[in-house]
């Protein structure tokens, strides 16, 4: 039997309230399946289970307030039996709180974690719950790098900047949709202020002609229905998840003084939501999709963003974040970096302008995109590289 | 269907990209992405449905057409 | 100077008879013929028969002899040709060396070293090929001893004579041909060496397998693992404050040993940590050890029967989940 838990939904959270239940007891769910509606002060998020199995207890009520980490239910591996309790089981009186974890779960009851003896000293003395971290010792054992990891990304606000108070808490617990605006402004405050504080920022930004890309795309889309239509902003998501394949040192999290580069390129897309603040969620491993599958999920990403049915993954594993302000007319964004992400890619306004090509002024679409980075990880030269790689994939979208 | 029926269907498409618009306070005659902050994906979807619902197929190069809302509703007409 | 490990247990047996009286030599061969791995070559010219004195085939007599002779008032070194036949003289060494302080109120002791060889690697069958140091290192009332280097082979001997009770010296067949730069080899009974220090793992061997260890650790080098190599030296008593703050630098730990691992000192080095040191461990230990066969004859046999370099680095991956 395993436990699930409530997972960390963003750097930023630390706990949740449970909307409702996907699930039942007895249903066979698996890895990455939805089981779970979780509230969290950004979004309604839609909560996956990360491993196979047959539910077996929901201990959480719909409407309960946890923290992260906190045990939701149990899970058993297929074949396994329900531990039997005082009673024959399941049949749970409505009302009745559900599995208080008194006493010990051993036995019959939870999967102990697989935690090597230090890294349980370790994450004794810092007061911090495994549950949910991931372990990278042999046979998937939680190290002390990995319980030092998980340290550094829940490290504790400083002293002076929002660490929710009590009175905070009990305002979370109360909102509804209409408060959300405010709760979502706090934790975008957070988040940035954290960013503001921690990265020191460089910031690059270049012209890119755009004269190829348009023709392109529009002989492309006036050949198709407008069901199979493509966007500007996926060319420009498939084009910088390429430039970042050529420039890998802006693609992963900075995490305990280290920069761990991540295998692929999981986009952040940063999605307005009118009235209500802004969230990134991943389109995943952009560089291997075609344009017409991007487009499909970045339609279906940016509809469940505004109707607040976000996933877990999506809102917490972007390894890079992209920005397009230029809907809105402007002429250059310079983004501030989500941590732990290392950079954001800012796209503005695709306007034709006066521009030299071949000695002699004309008038030519382009399209300002920067670059800011963190520091600590790259320097300037390494963000020239990967704008000029943006610049060429553009010039060449037949081949994204 | 009549010009207020159509327009009806055309408003109703539109608070399903953006249920924050309220129908009376949107004017025919200014533009309509300045009225409602929809941007590029917001608008195709919107044409998409329109698509759905009405089974008009509007190609890239006529949106300077559809400018206002009473410009959506008169493209549309003519094409039904 | 550059010595080989026969050179320098040759150097110290000699020292050690030109300055003291005492001293002899007893074994099987060794000395007409020279001693069986070559060590007291031209002893019986120089010293005569009576302190160079071959022994018949006989272990149990021969050191039983050495122990009366060291309860008398003399410092004899005993040679067994190798461990595998001191099993013969099992009672001599526990229950007659290890005992007689201890039951005679502290009246008598027995200063003997008996030397002997050890180890498999040069196909000499399975009675000539064991790693039995353990049985020695279970057992109080002897100081067991493991050099491993060419100082210590130079440095041990006299220091073992030094001691008021019996000292048992194990010298791994392997390392006879070894050849080092030796420097200050004075050395003690007492601790455990880092003989390369590292921050990752630490390697925890002695004897026959500490050149192994340590080439496993170069290896392991290049694929960005910091290897700390820990020699034992000593197997009784165990430095287990050495073996501690080693494993507490590193968090994880494998042993090499090339005895069996059932009932093995590694296991006992394991037992040790898990004890005093559980909560510094960020992996479960793991032991290499020979396969828990009768030492083979044919040499690919024999090889895949011994701890190996790739099998040292193989579980040293493993620990450090790489």
């Amino acid at each position: 039997m395993r436990e699930f838990t409530l997972p960390s939904l963003g750097a930023d959270m630390d706990s949740g309230k449970l909307i409702e239940w996907l699930v039942k007891p007895g249903d066979v769910v698996h890895k990455g399946q939805v089981v779970a509606v979780v509230d969290t002060s950004k979004a309604a998020i839609d909560v996956e289970i990360w491993f196979d199995g047959i539910v077996g207890a929901l201990l959480t009520e719909p409407g309960e307030r946890i923290d992260v980490g906190t045990v939701m239910a149990t899970i058993l591996a297929p074949g396994e039996e329900m531990p039997a309790g005082p009673e024959e089981p399941v049949e749970e009186p409505v009302g009745e709180p559900v599995g208080e974890p008194t006493g010990e779960p051993s036995g019959a009851g939870g999967v102990r974690l697989r935690v090597s003896p230090a890294a349980r000293r370790r994450a004794a003395e810092l007061g911090l719950d495994l549950t949910g971290v991931l372990g990278t010792g042999p046979g998937g054992a939680i190290t002390l790098a990995d319980v030092d990891a998980a340290g550094a990304a829940r490290a504790a606000p400083e002293p002076g900047t929002a660490a929710p108070t009590a009175s905070e808490v009990e305002r979370l617990e109360a909102a509804s949709p209409a408060e959300r605006p405010a709760l979502m402004r706090q934790a975008i405050a957070a988040a940035m202020s954290r960013s503001k504080r921690e990265i020191p920022h460089y910031y690059l930004a270049e012209t890119i002609p755009l004269a190829r890309a348009v023709a392109w795309l529009t002989e492309r889309n006036a050949a198709r229905p407008i069901t199979e239509r493509v966007l500007m902003a996926v060319v420009q998501l498939k084009a910088v998840a390429r430039a970042l394949a050529e420039v890998p040192g802006l693609n992963g999290f900075f995490l305990d003084g280290t920069f761990r580069p991540a295998p692929v390129a999981h986009v952040g897309v940063a999605i307005a939501l009118k009235q209500a603040g802004l969230v990134a969620p991943a389109l995943h491993d952009v560089a291997a999709k075609d344009l017409d599958t991007l487009m499909r999920e970045l339609t279906d990403l940016v509809a469940r963003a505004r109707s607040w049915t976000l996933r877990s993954s999506e809102l917490s594993d972007a390894t890079i974040t992209v920005t397009n302000l230029g809907e809105e007319g402007v002429e250059t964004v310079f983004g501030i970096i989500t941590p732990p992400q290392v950079a954001v890619v800012g796209f503005g306004r695709l306007a034709v302008r006066p521009f030299v090509v071949d000695g002699a002024v004309a008038a030519v679409p382009t399209v300002t995109a920067s670059l800011a980075a963190d520091h600590r990880v790259t320097d300037g030269h390494t963000g020239a590289l990967f704008l000029a790689a943006l610049h060429d994939w553009l010039q060449r979208p037949d081949e994204l | 269907m009549d010009d207020t029926e159509l327009r009806d269907a055309v408003v109703a498409e539109l608070r399903r990209i953006a249920p924050e618009v309220d129908a009376d306070d949107l004017d025919d005659r200014r533009p309509l992405r300045r009225q409602v902050d929809l941007d590029s994906l917001d608008w195709l979807r919107f044409l998409l449905g329109l698509h759905d619902r009405l089974g008009v197929e509007i190609p890239e190069a006529d949106y300077p057409q559809l400018s206002t809302l009473g410009e959506v509703v008169g493209y549309l007409r003519a094409r039904l | 100077m550059r010595m080989s490990y026969r050179e320098a247990v040759r150097a110290a047996l000699h020292e050690a008879l030109v300055a003291d009286p005492r001293v002899f030599l007893m074994g099987e061969d060794v000395g007409r013929y020279g001693g069986s791995y070559a060590v007291s070559k031209g002893f019986y010219d120089e010293f005569g028969p009576e302190r160079i004195r071959d022994a018949p085939l006989s272990e149990l007599g021969f050191v039983g002899a050495g122990v009366g002779a060291a309860l008398g008032g003399l410092r004899p070194v005993v040679e067994v040709m190798t461990v595998n036949f001191s099993l013969l003289a099992l009672d001599q060494i526990v229950n007659m060396a290890a005992v007689y302080r201890h039951m005679s109120g502290g009246q008598f002791s027995v200063p003997v070293v008996i030397r002997m060889a050890t180890g498999a690697g040069r196909q000499l069958g399975a009675q000539h090929s064991h790693s039995l140091e353990n049985w020695y290192a279970h057992v109080p009332g002897l100081r067991v001893v493991a050099p491993a280097t060419v100082a210590d082979a130079r440095g041990m001997l006299p220091a073992a004579l030094a001691e008021p009770d019996p000292v048992v010296i194990f010298e791994h067949v392997g390392l006879y041909n070894v050849e080092e730069e030796v420097g200050d080899w004075a050395c003690d009974l007492t601790h455990a060496a880092v003989r390369r220090p590292g921050s990752d793992v630490s390697i925890v061997t002695y004897g026959g397998s500490l050149p192994k260890a340590l080439a496993a650790a170069a290896t392991l080098a290049s694929g960005g693992i910091d290897a700390e190599v820990l020699d034992l030296r000593v197997l009784r008593p165990l430095d287990r404050e050495a073996i501690a703050a080693s494993v507490r630098r590193t968090h994880r730990v494998v042993v090499v040993d090339e005895g069996w691992k059932t009932g093995s000192l590694a296991g006992e080095v394991v037992a040790g940590l898990a004890e005093e040191c559980l909560y510094d461990l960020d992996a479960a230990p793991r032991r290499v050890c020979s396969a828990e066969v009768p030492i083979p004859y044919a040499k690919h046999l024999e090889d895949a029967a011994l701890p190996s370099v790739d099998g040292i680095v193989a579980a040293v991956r493993e620990v450090c989940g790489a």
